[in-house]
């Protein structure tokens, strides 16, 4: 198995630990992952309201790079996947955006023809190498660690190429299948307000509160998220969303930082150190040991 | 006691508005909506918008355009896309508020110094400039833009990023960077030969 | 001008034509005067016109006298498809005296008009097949068409209120009427309902008097629990094959005392009541509700431990006692009927909410369908009349929302008709019973029928909270403290314009209505068709709602489309009359279209003989030869096409009639 890893502007930045955790992951089970040569940003969200068809024209170029090796990509930041999955999407339903991004992959000296498949781990994981692999593999099971799974948005909505738009269990199989213990609550695909607490911050504090709120309520020792955005917003505003409403205090982690951690990868491969709000002794009470 | 009268006559609609919204991408179904209000329902932002996004859509349609680009929905809108997995009619919602977003940048209908329209031009350039997106640098040129001040106040943050290694402050970017400029600029050309 | 290749001298045959404008239909694509210009052109047409509706009674005013004042001897007709007007214009031909086969229709709507947008290509395109027709109406022969007695008998597909009120319309007309129900009662969903709309009449009340004369009534032959496995035939003449599912009952012995029951090994239910919903339990042995009909009991061999181990104490058939009606024995049994006509009444399923993953149908256990509600508010339901909570607590509020599975392009898109009615039903009843706050969560309030908008009115009255908003969530999250321990639900009230949340104790959920689960399946059984939304197909939506394409069988109730209790028996009621008229009619005319063998050139290999589904070939030992019995023949083509010497020809479609038609087509320059 040989994918095209498109990492984003944000893995190599805040989700640095998203990047190193799943590098670790893939390595774990013989995905071989080659960077995606000289890829470009991909416009996320923000581009998308300036100009539609040069977002289209940014993802164009990455999915033309990819197809010039044949290659299908991974893309763990659910803004790119699901920017890439979109251009994809209107590139075929709309004539004059597939002219468009076509006349500008032309002037650089690219084509694509939609034979790339952009696919995210979670569907990699789940579906290419399977549950049952994941689970012989586990050298420290979470021993029933409280997760909240929070999907957010991006990767169910609207292509939901590989779970349920509303109720997604794909992360859930993957972490219980390491040990962990799901929490159910019901704000697992809702928003937690993206870029709206740099920009309208009391709104952007409203959202963050509830989801950690509810996760708390249902006893969530940690929170896993997909998106570095989701996870910067949780784990950094949790002193002032306290400040605001009631002091809630949870540790913020990626899906693959549990996952490199059950894998048995090496404590500076896991990136757990990076957080703001350590993890640490939630994992020295369940004793699972990873220095 | 003050009193407003809000009677809208015939030429206070903007049919040009009207029919650019039912005719730009992800408008077409415009016109099938029935005022269900199942997005706003689904809406985490609905509640603090000034018109939810039932009623933008058919003030859109209708072509009240002051109301409509003068909104506060159309920056709270974080595309999260529930509106549009629940739409009974299919509705592209989450597209007409990209649109309706790039129409109010164009046309300068937004308040001074409102960080929205900043962040998209600064991250605009960035990208044309380096490809890439460095963030602490982006977070930092959107501040000085708006409210200087805040900075400040994310500096414990910030140290905090720095010190897990997470701020990086070496600025990304790719190596065929003239690449992007001809890649913008082909966009533009298209864009006014196809007047879209 | 084009000039016309190989047209063979037309002799004495003079051929009228006449183009129809079909108002603007055809005449806005086609340049019909042109048309009928170029037919007059053509070798062998006597007369050609153009004229705005033929199907009118001046148009076929036309073909008439043009019959008698040009002597003409073979029409051609270029309109619609032949399957509205064929029959109409051989009667022309008819009156005028000349054999109906001799007309030709040319279906320049459906295949030109309907289908082209380009003037000049659908014009020239109309100009071959005209060719086509006049080339072949020469050819035609004078054919007769066949009587077929009727069968009077009638056979009913479902015993819910449309199929029991069409049995007992036919019943009492005097008809035999086999009804075949696949419950173990008759009944259908109405049975279920509590009261209804808009009077609030009680349902069993109205129904089990209904119920009780189909049980009851001399021309009825009931066969509930039983089910349809194969049908055969043609209209007037169908052969049915009915399975009967065992009960381990015996029907003539069973009183329907219930002893049986109250002796079973199992002191209390364990299985899930199918008919409270899975609300409530039954035991094994089990009468589906009181006023069953027949008042027979059903034993379940998959939750009768004697099914399963063979070691039961069996004290069903002690307390039975003399009668001796219990037979674990039974096999289910095969038996043949013929009927004349067919109704099919097979009513409805409804929306499965788990579809619906935001309404919380499954994760919370007070959200229930509003089937399931009518159960708890019915005195002889799982609660005995008592609106009550899972834990047995009444509810201090309750939200309905409407539109659960309807009016959705992710699930049903259509309106299901019924359930704007329901609801309002349902918050009169439920704020009746228990005293709760009611919200109703709409979009549109539909209530069109007689006294319905009246019951809205009274609605109104009684304080029952209206929220034009779709229902966005129903979810346990709370933000606000009086949300603790409640569902609440979101939704934008649109009509004050802004989005509240609602805290409820009970969620009501009015599911739409969609067709049965079999639903193709039963219609390949019957040969008709659905809808693309699995409806069974009308032959025409304001017409012919009750009949369908296939002659013989018609349709009734909520399986055409989603419908109220009096829409259900007055197309019950409807089918029945179209039935009557069927048989009572005593004979049946049959198209000509039958294949016959010409003896002389059939070599006796037999590949004919398999290859008809109607089984209508014979072959004759003494001569060596097939031989197609023309009663059975449908007219497929089949055998015609598949033998291998050409000597099958079929009535209507000969093959120098076939080769005609395409010579027409074909001769241009």
């Amino acid at each position: 198995m040989k994918f095209a890893y498109y990492p984003g502007c944000s893995l190599r930045g805040t989700g640095r630990a998203y990047e190193e955790s799943l590098l670790a992951v893939f390595r774990a089970l013989d995905i071989e992952l080659e960077e995606l040569d000289d890829w470009n940003c991909c416009g996320a969200t923000t581009y998308m309201s300036v100009d539609e068809l040069t977002s289209y024209a940014l993802a164009g170029r990455n999915l033309a790079l990819a197809e010039r090796k044949r290659q299908d990509i991974v893309a763990p930041c659910a803004a790119c996947y699901l920017v890439l999955n979109k251009t994809q999407h209107y590139m075929e339903d709309y004539p004059e955006i597939k002219l468009t991004v076509t006349r500008a992959l032309a002037a650089i000296g690219l084509t694509y023809d939609n034979h790339v498949r952009v696919r995210h781990p979670l569907d990699i994981l789940l579906n290419d190498v399977g549950l049952k692999a994941i689970a012989a593999k586990v050298k420290r099971p979470l021993k029933g660690l409280k997760v909240a799974p929070y999907y957010g948005c991006q990767i169910v909505r609207p292509y939901s190429t590989f779970d349920d738009q509303r109720n997604p269990t794909s992360m859930d199989r993957l972490l219980e299948a390491c040990g962990a213990k799901m929490v159910h609550y019901s704000l697992k695909t809702r928003c937690c307000g993206g870029s709206q607490k740099g920009t309208l911050p009391e709104i952007g504090l409203d959202l963050i509160h509830y989801l950690l709120s509810e996760a708390h309520k249902y006893g969530a020792e940690a929170i896993a998220t997909v998106c570095p955005l989701c996870q910067f917003n949780l784990e950094s505003f949790q002193k002032e969303s306290g400040d605001r409403h009631h002091p809630i205090s949870i540790p913020v982690v990626y899906f693959s930082q549990l996952l490199a951690l059950a894998l048995g990868a090496p404590a500076n491969k896991i990136g757990l150190q990076r957080s703001l709000v350590p993890i640490g002794s939630v994992l020295a009470e369940k004793e699972i040991a990873y220095a | 006691m003050e009193l407003k009268r809000t009677v809208k006559f015939e030429a206070d609609r903007d049919p040009e508005f009207a029919r650019w919204i039912s005719h730009t991408v992800g408008g077409e179904r415009i016109r099938h909506c029935l005022q269900c209000g199942l997005c706003s329902g689904s809406c985490p932002l609905s509640l603090y918008m000034d018109y939810t996004p039932r009623r933008l859509m058919h003030l859109s349609r209708e072509g009240f355009k002051e109301e409509v680009l003068g909104s506060t929905s159309i920056w709270l809108c974080t595309a999260c896309y529930a509106c549009m997995v629940e739409c009974p009619k299919n509705i592209n919602i989450t597209h007409l508020m990209y649109a309706l977003k790039q129409r109010a940048i164009t046309e300068h209908f937004y308040p001074k110094r409102f960080p929205i329209p900043v962040m998209a031009r600064q991250f605009g350039l960035m990208v044309r400039g380096a490809g890439r997106i460095t963030e602490s640098r982006l977070i930092v040129r959107v501040f000085l833009r708006t409210a200087f001040w805040r900075l400040l106040g994310m500096s414990a943050l910030g140290m905090k990023l720095f010190r897990t290694g997470r701020m990086p402050l070496l600025r990304e970017k790719i190596e065929r960077r003239k690449e992007m400029a001809t890649l913008l600029d082909s966009v533009t050309a298209t864009k006014r030969e196809l007047a879209l | 001008m084009r000039d016309l290749h190989g047209w063979p001298d037309p002799g004495p045959i003079r051929i009228g034509v006449y183009v129809c404008h079909c108002g603007a239909n055809i005449a806005g694509t086609v340049d019909v005067r042109a048309i009928s210009e170029y037919a007059a052109s053509l070798p062998g047409v006597a007369v050609s016109r153009d004229y705005k509706y033929m199907c009118s009674d001046p148009g076929q005013a036309l073909i008439k006298d043009d019959i008698a004042s040009h002597d003409l001897n073979r029409v051609v007709v270029a309109s619609c498809s032949p399957l509205l007007h064929e029959l109409t214009f051989r009667r022309a031909l008819n009156a005028a005296g000349i054999n109906p086969f001799f007309l030709q229709m040319v279906n320049i709507r459906e295949h030109v008009s309907w289908v082209h947008l380009d003037k000049r290509a659908a014009t020239e395109k109309t100009q071959a097949l005209i060719r086509a027709a006049v080339r072949r109406v020469s050819l035609h022969k004078p054919l007769q068409k066949r009587r077929v007695p009727i069968n009077p008998n009638v056979l009913v597909v479902g015993g819910g209120i449309a199929g029991i009120h069409a049995a007992l319309t036919l019943a009492d007309a005097g008809k035999q009427v086999h009804l075949v129900e696949r419950e173990p009662t008759i009944g259908g969903h109405m049975a279920m309902f509590d009261k209804t709309f808009p009077t609030l009449d009680c349902a069993a009340c109205i129904l089990t008097p209904k119920m009780t004369a189909v049980g009851s009534h001399p021309n009825i032959a009931l066969r509930t629990y039983s089910e349809v496995v194969q049908v055969d035939g043609y209209i007037g003449n169908y052969k049915v094959k009915i399975k009967r599912k065992p009960r381990y009952i015996i029907d003539e012995l069973c009183l329907g005392c219930q002893e049986c029951i109250a002796a079973c090994v199992y002191k209390e239910g364990k299985a899930p009541d199918e008919f409270n919903l899975g609300l409530s339990k039954r035991k094994p042995v089990y009468l589906p509700f009181p006023q069953a009909v027949p008042q027979k009991v059903v034993i379940d061999p998959e939750t009768c431990i004697e099914f399963k181990s063979g070691k039961c104490k069996k004290t069903c058939i002690e307390a039975c006692g003399e009668r001796k009606a219990i037979d674990f024995k039974q096999k289910e049994t095969f038996e043949e009927i013929e009927v004349g006509a067919i109704i099919l009444a097979t009513g409805f399923k409804t929306f499965a909410p788990v579809r619906n993953p935001n309404c919380g149908y499954g994760r919370y256990q007070n959200v229930y369908t509003s089937l399931e509600v009518e159960r708890l508010i019915n005195a002889s339901g799982p609660t005995s009349g008592e609106v009550v909570l899972r834990d047995g607590k009444r509810p201090h509020s309750v939200g309905i929302i409407h539109c659960v599975g309807s009016r959705d392009a992710n699930t049903n898109r259509w309106c299901s008709k019924v359930c704007c009615m329901y609801s309002l039903k349902l918050a009169h009843l439920v704020k009746e019973r228990t005293g709760a706050e009611v919200f109703n969560f709409y979009i549109d309030m539909r209530t069109p029928g007689k006294g319905y908008e009246e019951f809205y009115d009274r609605l109104l009255d009684e304080g029952v909270h209206f929220v034009r908003g779709r229902v966005a969530e129903v979810s346990d999250w709370a933000v606000h403290p009086s949300e603790e321990g409640k569902l609440v639900i979101r939704a934008e009230d649109t009509l004050a314009g802004f989005v509240r949340r609602i805290p409820v104790d009970m969620v009501i959920l009015s599911v739409g209505l969609e067709p049965q689960a079999d639903a193709q399946d039963v219609r390949r059984l019957f040969n008709i068709s659905c809808s693309s939304e699995g409806w069974f197909l009308e032959r025409h939506p304001k017409l012919a709602p009750v009949s369908t394409f296939t002659e013989g069988v018609f349709i009734a109730g909520a399986c055409q489309g989603p419908k109220d209790i009096p829409e259900s028996v007055a197309q019950a009621g409807a089918a029945a009359a179209e039935a009557l008229a069927l048989i009572d009619a005593q004979f049946v005319e049959m198209e000509p279209y039958t294949a016959s063998v010409l003896e002389e050139e059939c070599s006796g290999c037999k590949s004919c003989i398999p290859l008809c589904p109607y089984q209508a070939i014979a072959f004759l030992e003494d001569k060596k030869k097939a031989s197609v019995n023309e009663v059975l023949c449908k007219g497929c083509g089949t055998c015609v096409a598949g033998c291998p010497s050409g000597s099958i020809q079929q009535n209507f479609f000969e093959d120098e009639e076939i080769f005609a038609e395409i010579e027409g087509v074909l001769s241009y320059a």
